[in-house]
């Protein structure tokens, strides 16, 4: 039976998601939700939903507690009310922390940003078999006998034949009693895909900087990861060299020195080769940096990306966040070497309110 | 629902303590117990205790809250007691046995409070079955007029739900209009009355000036004739369904939420001593009379837990069975009347005992007649105030925090009473359904001292324009100035007055 109770909850959820859509900028511009994440939900802080009604400013209320403490005594936190009025259980202005499935963010995501569904390309629809043991059945080999199922049988049998002894419960099961595990086989379409993200760390990128690919790629790879199940994520620092990372310290590392993008760009094309060729798999390479590149690198890196990179990735994603210092240069001669490039896409990310955008450019192609 | 089985170890609990709470005097209806697991009990009481109860998402919110409040182990609610006759009670199902025993003592506890207590004899002792008519009939509304329309409603209805008359049911109007309505009188055009008199006297008889303030207050009198109300008029929901131009579909369910909301008052007005009755006889009839010796640990624990309070929250728990236990110890005692009360030897004082034994007489008298204002007005003492550490806070501007400010007795009662006044909340009052002679609807805020929120103000003035379709004014104060805030369906403006 449906719970009268799951109407109204579905309801409220839908309030929630108009809110949250309603908001989605602001959410996406302040990055909070990052750190709100599980393994399957995020925890999304929105402002209670509170009917208007007549009632006294809080803060000048004041009221009557109980507990130690001279005058001056701070209590309760400063957010919220400290339970005024009657019986001091009327719920304060709290933020409500709902839970909301990364898909269903994404969902959202994809509706408020207009993002289309993307197609995963070629033939790399791999369909998979997989087994699950999910059936009983009267044979099969030993290694596979249900002894649960077996023993109650035999139980069964025992009983109704008037064989069930109470002082001497010996049971033994006979062939007809024995029950094995069956299973059975489901197809299930999957595609592979990877996104390997690159960051220039070198030494004018600053923390704000930073913060920006880090919010930008949280709501890349929510979107992304809604769309193939399975996404891989790799991760390149370089400076005037390029290492692999993990996720945290693609965050947080910060080097000093030159910058030479090809040497990342270098890197990523030896792990497509090495881990993920481009016949199975959708490929989404990510570049971040501040377009500071040494002058006479330019050339080398449309070089690789024209011949490799671009051939093989989905599309090639390049975001530019300003920098303090330099020119910016990069961004222009990518432009200008690659104007009619379907596999390209760059991107101004100037500050925190150009994210929303910047995603939409990003992922507005559906490739 | 499918309740799960009120085993029979439970049921024998149950006649044991209905026994013991019968021996002490309590009186109640019959109690029916449910016991049910989390889900179906954060169900119940997301719908205020009514499984019945007609659908809108803030129960759908509540009952959220309340699931994730039990997962993470944050709050759980042991039990949920419905002022109805028959009275249901819900128990929850991994109670263990002790937590039952004190959750059904508390239940008979709380049933005695609402048979007995005068502020709740007002109340539907159907409500289980009224609140089902009224799940029934907007539910049919949704059918008819579309759920998104009849949702959209309520929220509107909900918003103003605060503006009622809890004393309303308490007061015989002098005004009280007949049942049947004959054919209303022609007013006769009242005329000031001069006293017979010789001419040569009349001026001292009926002094000129006499005559002249008779005649203006004949005339305000008529003048306050054709006011439309009469009077201010504090139950706004009643004005509104007499008045306002809804569809009827509309009106039924505005008089559904002022029905619900009459309801649930008592149990506001009566949180501190309804709380503190059922948990003063579950301590007294657990203690005393059903305890096992290896269960008193247990039950100390949840007792306990119950009574805890954090500083800046009253925990009505705490307040009510302290105080019903001063004033039980007070009235054996005999520490009340002129004598007492003008002794000023401290130590006489303290040691106070004329061997009276009306303790509990007292107290039974006073969950008969009290509410929770006049509760603590009455029998909040000084002494009182000391031993249970109470204090008085206050927001300070600079540290943006709240901070004890005071445990000086006269503000501690002051500011006690002050929140218990209204529930806490503002007194609004119908001033005028024809201002301007454009029926445009007057509203008055009677200012206390406290600003209201201007926001939510705001807010709720839309929303009663959705009910009233005309502009809506509010008559309020905003620090030193009077201002009038008026909505007029498109724009909110404000003027000083």
């Amino acid at each position: 039976m449906v719970k009268k109770i799951e109407r109204d909850t579905r309801k409220f959820r839908q309030i929630i998601r108009g809110k949250i859509k309603k908001e989605l900028k602001k959410y996406i511009t302040r990055g909070e939700l990052i750190g709100k994440k599980g393994k399957d939900l995020v925890s999304i802080p929105i402002p209670q939903i509170e009917l208007p009604y007549f009632k006294y400013g809080t803060e000048e209320v004041g009221g009557v507690g109980q507990g130690e403490g001279e005058s001056g005594t701070p209590i309760g936190s400063d957010k919220g009310e400290p339970g005024a009025g009657t019986a001091g259980d009327q719920p304060g202005e709290h933020l409500l922390e709902v839970e909301m499935s990364i898909e269903e963010l994404a969902e959202i995501l994809g509706e408020e940003l207009e993002l289309p569904r993307i197609q995963p390309r070629g033939k790399k629809n791999i369909i998979e078999d997989k087994d699950r043991y999910t059936g009983i059945r009267r044979v099969g080999p030993e290694s596979l006998r249900h002894f649960k199922r077996t023993y109650k049988q035999a139980l069964k049998r025992q009983i109704i034949s008037g064989t069930y002894n109470i002082q001497n419960p010996r049971i033994i099961p006979i062939r007809e009693d024995k029950r094995y595990l069956s299973w059975k086989t489901t197809r299930s379409p999957e595609s592979n895909a990877v996104i390997i993200y690159m960051m220039d760390v070198s030494g004018s990128m600053g923390d704000e900087q930073k913060e920006i690919v880090r919010i930008e790629s949280f709501w890349i790879d929510t979107w992304l990861r809604f769309n193939y199940k399975g996404l891989e994520s790799r991760y390149i620092v370089h400076d005037a060299v390029a290492r692999e990372v993990n996720k945290d310290t693609f965050y947080h590392t910060r080097e000093s020195g030159g910058t030479l993008i090809s040497s990342a760009y270098e890197l990523c094309i030896k792990m497509i080769e090495k881990d993920y060729p481009a016949m199975e798999w959708n490929i989404y390479p990510f570049h971040f940096s501040d377009g500071d590149n040494y002058v006479t690198d330019n050339d080398r890196c449309t070089q690789l990306l024209e011949k490799w990179l671009l051939p093989y990735s989905n599309v090639f994603c390049y975001g530019q966040v300003a920098g303090f210092y330099g020119s910016g240069k990069f961004f222009q001669d990518l432009n200008e070497h690659f104007p009619n490039e379907e596999n390209l896409i760059t991107s101004h990310i100037n500050d925190k309110d150009e994210i929303y955008n910047s995603i939409k450019e990003f992922l507005g192609k559906g490739k | 629902m499918g309740a799960k089985k009120f085993s029979t170890e439970l049921k024998n609990l149950k006649y044991e303590i209905q026994e013991h709470a019968r021996e002490f005097g309590l009186d109640f209806f019959k109690v029916i117990f449910e016991v049910l697991d989390f889900s179906q009990l954060n169900e119940i009481a997301s719908y205020g205790g009514f499984p019945t109860r007609y659908p809108h998402w803030k129960f759908g919110m509540e009952y959220e809250k309340l699931q994730k409040g039990y997962t993470y182990g944050l709050q759980k609610i042991y039990e949920q007691v419905i002022n109805n006759d028959p009275c249901y009670a819900y128990l929850l199902e991994t109670n263990n046995i002790v937590d039952q025993k004190m959750v059904m003592a508390h239940v008979y506890g709380h049933c005695d409070f609402f048979k007995n207590n005068l502020w709740f004899s007002k109340t539907n002792r159907k409500m289980m079955d009224e609140m089902a008519n009224h799940g029934m009939r907007i539910r049919r509304f949704m059918e008819k007029y579309g759920e998104e329309e009849v949702d959209n409603f309520i929220d509107t209805c909900l918003s103003i739900e605060n503006l009622i008359d809890p004393h309303s049911q308490f007061i015989v109007r002098r005004n009280q209009k007949p049942r049947y309505n004959t054919i209303p009188k022609e007013i006769e055009e009242e005329t000031v009355k001069r006293l017979k008199s010789k001419d040569y006297m009349d001026s001292f008889i009926n002094p000129e000036e006499f005559i002249k303030a008779q005649k203006m207050k004949l005339e305000e009198k008529s003048q306050k004739r054709k006011k439309f109300p009469e009077d201010p008029e504090k139950d706004i929901l009643l004005f509104l369904i007499g008045y306002s131009p809804l569809a009827t579909w509309q009106k039924d369910i505005l008089s559904i939420i002022r029905e619900e909301s009459y309801y649930f008052t008592p149990q506001g007005q009566t949180k501190i001593m309804n709380e503190g009755w059922a948990t003063y006889w579950h301590s007294k009839i657990l203690t005393q009379k059903c305890l096992k010796n290896n269960e008193i640990i247990d039950y100390a624990d949840h007792h306990s837990g119950t009574l805890g309070s954090r500083p800046g929250v009253i925990n009505p728990y705490k307040i009510g069975l302290e105080l019903f236990r001063d004033i039980e110890d007070r009235w054996n005692k005999g520490k009340f009347g002129k004598e007492y009360e003008e002794c000023d030897d401290f130590v006489k004082k303290k040691n106070w005992n004329r061997n009276l034994g009306l303790g509990r007489e007292k107290i039974f008298e006073i969950r008969k007649l009290y509410n929770d204002i006049n509760f603590i007005d009455t029998f909040l003492t000084k002494e009182f105030c000391e031993e249970q550490g109470l204090f008085t806070y206050e927001y300070n501007d600079k540290t943006k925090r709240y901070e004890i400010s005071d445990r000086d007795f006269k503000k501690i009662k002051e500011k006690f009473l002050f929140a218990l006044t209204n529930f806490g909340q503002p007194h609004i009052y119908v001033e005028d359904g024809n201002y301007d002679n454009r029926g445009e609807l007057y509203l008055t805020h009677r200012h206390e001292g406290i600003d209201l929120k201007i926001e939510y103000a705001k807010d709720t003035m839309v929303n009663i324009h959705k009910i009233w379709k005309r502009p809506v004014h509010l008559q309020t104060q905003i620090g030193e100035k009077k201002v009038l805030l008026t909505y007029n369906g498109k724009e909110h403006t404000e003027k000083n007055i």
